[in-house]
C-alpha cells in the first residue's frame, strides 16, 4: 500500500513537471498577446488558476470542517489543515499577481474594490484559522473550533466569486458567464485552451501537495508514536 | 514586461518555496523516526 502510494507520488511529480513546462509554453509562447493589455494580459492564466485552486481548497477545509462538526475525527482535522495551508499559499499568490496586474492595468497596487477586499478578508479568515489550529489544548476542542472557522471561510468564497457581480464595478471585469448584464465577453478559443490546461496544472499540483501533506503528518502520528513507546520504556 | 517577469516570479518561488519547506518537515521526521525506532530496537 505504502509502494502504490509512493508510486502515485512520484507519478505525480513526473508528471507536473512537463505539464508546467508545457503550461508555461502556451502562456508565453502559444497564446496570442491580448491588443490592449499586452504582455501582462498573461499574468491572468496562473492568476485564474490559482485563485481557482484556492477556492477549491477552501471548500475542501469547508467539507472537512462540517464532518469534524458532525463527528470529530483526528483524519477529517488534519485534512482539512492541510488543505487550508495550500489554500492560504494559493490565496497569497492570488493576492500577488492581482496587485502586479492592478499596477499594469490599473496604475495602482491596490484599490478597495470588492473582489480584492473580499478574497483579502478570505486569506485572513484561513491565516486565522492556521493559528486556531496551533492552539494548546485537546484536539478535539481544537478541531471544533478550527472547523468552525473553517465554515465561516468557505462561506466567504462565494461571495468572493459573485463581488464583481453583486457589486458592478468597473475595475475587474466579468470574463466568463453572462452575468446581470452580459457583461462576460469570453475570450479566444487558444487564450481559453491555455486557461484550461494552467487550471488542470495548478488543480494536479494542489492534489500532490495535498497527498504529500498527508504523507507528512502520518509521519508526525508515526513518531509520536515511537516517542510515545521510548517514554513507555524508560518509565518502565 | 517587467510586470509579467514579477508576477511569474513570485508564483513559482512561492511555490517552490512551499515544496522545499515540506520536503525540509519530511527529512527532518524521517531522521526523527529513523533514530526512535533504533533507540526503541536497541532497548
Amino acid at each position: 500500500m505504502k509502494q502504490k502510494s509512493g508510486f502515485i507520488d512520484t507519478a505525480m511529480f513526473y508528471l507536473l513537471i512537463p505539464m508546467v513546462f508545457a503550461a508555461l509554453y502556451f502562456v508565453f509562447i502559444w497564446s496570442p498577446v491580448e491588443k490592449f493589455m499586452g504582455a501582462p494580459q498573461k499574468i491572468f492564466y496562473f492568476h485564474v488558476s490559482c485563485a481557482w485552486v484556492a477556492f477549491l481548497a477552501f471548500f475542501t477545509v469547508g467539507y472537512y470542517s462540517v464532518r469534524t462538526l458532525i463527528k470529530p475525527n483526528i483524519k477529517f482535522h488534519i485534512h482539512a489543515g492541510i488543505s487550508a495551508e495550500i489554500g492560504v499559499l494559493f490565496t497569497t499568490i492570488t493576492l500577488l499577481t492581482g496587485m502586479i496586474w492592478g499596477k499594469s492595468s490599473w496604475n495602482t497596487w491596490w484599490t478597495w474594490e470588492p473582489r480584492l477586499a473580499t478574497t483579502l478578508i478570505l486569506w485572513f479568515i484561513y491565516v486565522a484559522y492556521l493559528f486556531v489550529r496551533r492552539m494548546e489544548g485537546s484536539w478535539e476542542k481544537i478541531a471544533k473550533l478550527s472547523a468552525v472557522f473553517g465554515i465561516i471561510g468557505v462561506i466567504n468564497v462565494p461571495i468572493v466569486f459573485m463581488a464583481i457581480r453583486w457589486w458592478n464595478t468597473k475595475l475587474h471585469p466579468v470574463v466568463f458567464g453572462d452575468g446581470k448584464n452580459q457583461d462576460g465577453g469570453g475570450i479566444e478559443p487558444p487564450m481559453l485552451f491555455t486557461l484550461l490546461f494552467c487550471i488542470f496544472t495548478i488543480t494536479l499540483l494542489y492534489a500532490y501537495l495535498m497527498r504529500k501533506g498527508i504523507e507528512i503528518e502520518k509521519m508526525r502520528h508515526a513518531v509520536k508514536k515511537a516517542k510515545n513507546k521510548a517514554i513507555n520504556r524508560l518509565a518502565g | 514586461m517587467t510586470y509579467l517577469f514579477l508576477a511569474y516570479s513570485i508564483i513559482w518561488t512561492l511555490i517552490a518555496g512551499y515544496i522545499v519547506i515540506l520536503g525540509k518537515r519530511q527529512k527532518a521526521l524521517k531522521k526523527e523516526l529513523q533514530l526512535l525506532d533504533e533507540w526503541n530496537t536497541e532497548q
